[in-house]
């Protein structure tokens, strides 16, 4: 692997990488079950340098904004690699965001240049804000021959010869920035510098080195901080090799392990659930006898790897289960929302560790991890290396306010020095979580202090972001609380949002307004809906400029009623 | 080919056995995710029978932004 503290930028340690391996694969990119891509390093390099050079041409300086929104493709990487060639800064942006969305993060962003697939650009150039844009170039990927590209280019041609001229940056510029929320409130655009990713980037491969040769089965969106380390910057400077499918579908996703024998991978506790169920239905499919005989050997692995895991005894002990995985999976790791302790177990028991961990945008990706010396299910590992972590002011169970500082923590918030100046003082960044450290120096979770939801697959929700899309509902007024938030729980599953409804007085809630409310509430994604309404019979508290007071407002809800006065929708 | 009805049905029935839920449950405005308590992974695989069913082929992207059965009838129509 290179030597991290040599390099003052991304871009450096990229190219050096893309130099020191070039015949090694980086990237396969499969579709379905056929592999549509495979790239060298040497391969990756002749497909940057042009777009780099033509990036140039078309007048993108050093420290300009570029987007990126594209689902998890090689396409990605490239254009990626080819910003930071340029000295560009990177937005990547959540391919499932709204048109609306996509436009205004790119507003907020100030970027200049956008890398998009077609079909999303399609749907960009429909929304009612797109003449607004202030986008100067666009690139186009995988547009079909006759599409109208509304002044786009095509990705594919946008190519010019010539030697690019790398840009090097410092430490202390920005690589990127990363919208840990939405748009709807205050988009929270995290500005991480290139010293954030190189740090965080030893941090974790001091744990989990890849190796030339490696397989990383890339499924978090590549936008998704985590997969953007573990599944780009991380492999690529140990000269190890990404893969990346087109689709998600479970059984696609299954065939890949086995496929591409891929060694690492990053899930959300969503499809980490999918892949147990998926188990667990093959087991249940075993005759008597095969299943108390395979409940036996997992019982002996858990008893022989019950201090450290032992991946090639557990293949020769659970050899069917392995060889479903591809035979040579070291480890996956998971993070960003609490994982069900069972779930962690149940693989550790079949010899595929999990190691869980804790992290979140602001600090670029991970504070903590489990190292598996030994494994602990109920824990998300101790800090990294370069961490410090503190709890403020625990209770007498020792539980309190993650705080955190790091070389890894961010920069600031994008625009927005006030809510830099809540989140981070003294240096120290406030995670807004809460736990405490147990005498192994592990920590644990237990919920959140902050008006927010994480969700199974991995997305922040932040309340404030979702309201407008019920503005003008006929009611006095209402707002959206994290359930969690006003009545705590130390949990941080099945976490669920709640619509506060003041109506009118002599109001009732009828099915018309019933209706209205569950129309606007599918105009959201899945993950940002409302589960249930709560009627409320005072006037919000408000402060002089009329923002509600939303921690006055859940304290006096909490105060009065329970959950059991949610009515679900 | 089926009609956009037919097409409708064909998929409130597939999803009520894949799921088993009972047919009657289901309703063209459902948001599937809620109706049938899946998440989004599970969707996908309803996708896949769908596609097996229809023979067609359709883009993960093709279900993005859509959770009622009508939207989705409609998203499979445009590719028969």
């Amino acid at each position: 692997m290179l030597d991290l503290d040599r390099y003052s930028c991304l871009g450096g340690a990229l190219r050096d990488a893309l130099d020191q391996w070039p015949n090694e694969t980086c990237l396969i990119e499969s579709d379905r079950d056929h592999e549509k891509i495979r790239l060298t390093y040497s391969d990756f390099k002749a497909h940057a340098l042009p777009l780099a050079r033509a990036l140039e041409d078309a007048d993108f300086h050093p420290g300009d904004h570029a987007a990126i929104i594209m689902a998890n493709q090689s396409k990605w990487l490239i254009s990626a690699y080819s910003i930071f060639y340029c000295g560009g800064v990177l937005v990547p942006l959540d391919f499932k965001l709204t048109p609306l969305e996509h436009l205004q993060l790119l507003a907020h962003s100030k970027s200049k240049f956008l890398i998009v697939e077609y079909h999303l650009w399609r749907a960009i150039t429909q929304a009612p804000d797109f003449k607004n844009h202030l986008l100067k170039t666009v690139l186009v990927t995988e547009a079909p021959p006759s599409a109208d590209l509304a002044g786009a280019y095509r990705w594919e041609i946008f190519r010019r010869k010539g030697e690019p001229e790398f840009v090097k940056r410092d430490r202390a510029d920005l690589a990127c920035i990363v919208y840990s929320s939405g748009t709807g409130g205050r988009p929270k655009g995290c500005c991480l510098t290139h010293e954030n990713y190189l740090e965080q980037c030893k941090a974790l491969i001091s744990l989990f080195p890849f190796q030339p040769g490696n397989r990383y089965l890339s499924i978090l969106p590549t936008n998704h901080a985590i997969d953007f380390m573990v599944g780009f910057i991380g492999p690529f400077v140990c000269g190890a090799c990404v893969v990346h499918l087109r689709t998600l579908r479970p059984e696609f996703v299954r065939n890949a392990f086995v496929n591409y024998h891929i060694n690492y991978v990053s899930l959300v506790p969503m499809v980490l659930k999918n892949l147990e169920r998926g188990l667990m239905a093959n087991f249940a499919l075993l005759p008597p006898v095969k299943w108390l005989a395979l409940k036996g050997l997992i019982a002996v692995n858990r008893a022989l790897t019950r201090q450290s895991p032992n991946v090639k005894l557990s293949r020769s002990l659970l050899p069917q289960v392995h060889k479903g995985f591809g035979g040579e999976l070291q480890a996956m790791f998971t993070g960003g929302a609490f994982m069900d302790a069972a779930t962690l177990q149940f693989f550790f028991d079949l010899g595929i560790p999990v190691a869980n961990g804790y992290g979140l945008t602001e600090a670029g990706t991970a504070l903590t991890l489990n190292d598996f010396n030994p494994f602990r299910a109920d824990t998300v590992g101790k800090p990294l290396p370069g961490v410090q972590l503190r709890i403020l002011s625990p209770d007498s169970e020792g539980i309190g306010e993650i705080s955190a500082k790091s070389k890894t923590v961010m920069s600031h918030y994008f625009g927005d020095p006030e809510l830099t100046a809540k989140t981070i003082v003294d240096g120290w960044l406030l995670t807004g979580d809460l736990g405490r450290f147990d005498t192994a120096g592990h920590l644990q979770l237990f919920g959140r202090k902050k008006n927010m939801i994480v969700t199974p697959g991995g997305k922040n929700i932040y309340p404030e972001d979702i309201e407008s899309i019920f503005d003008g509902i006929a009611v006095k007024e209402f707002c959206i609380f994290a359930s969690n938030f006003i009545w705590p729980v130390k949990d941080m599953t099945g976490e669920t949002l709640l619509l506060v409804l003041h109506l009118e007085p002599q109001q009732d809630i009828g099915t018309q307004l019933k209706e209205e409310i569950i129309k606007r509430n599918r105009l959201l994604p899945d993950f940002k809906r409302v589960s249930g309404y709560l009627l409320w019979d005072k006037d919000f508290f408000r402060t002089a400029s009329m923002k509600i007071k939303r921690e006055a407002l859940a304290e006096e809800i909490r105060r009065t009623s329970s959950r059991a006065s949610v009515c679900e929708i | 080919m089926p009609d956009a009805d037919q097409t409708l049905e064909q998929i409130l029935d597939l999803a009520a056995k894949h799921f088993k839920v009972p047919r009657d449950k289901l309703t063209p405005d459902d948001d599937f995710f809620r109706t049938l308590k899946i998440d989004s992974l599970q969707a996908l695989d309803l996708l896949t029978r769908l596609e097996q069913h229809f023979h067609v082929e359709l883009p993960d992207y093709e279900l993005q932004g859509v959770s009622d059965f009508r939207t989705l009838a409609s998203r499979i129509q445009s590719r028969l």
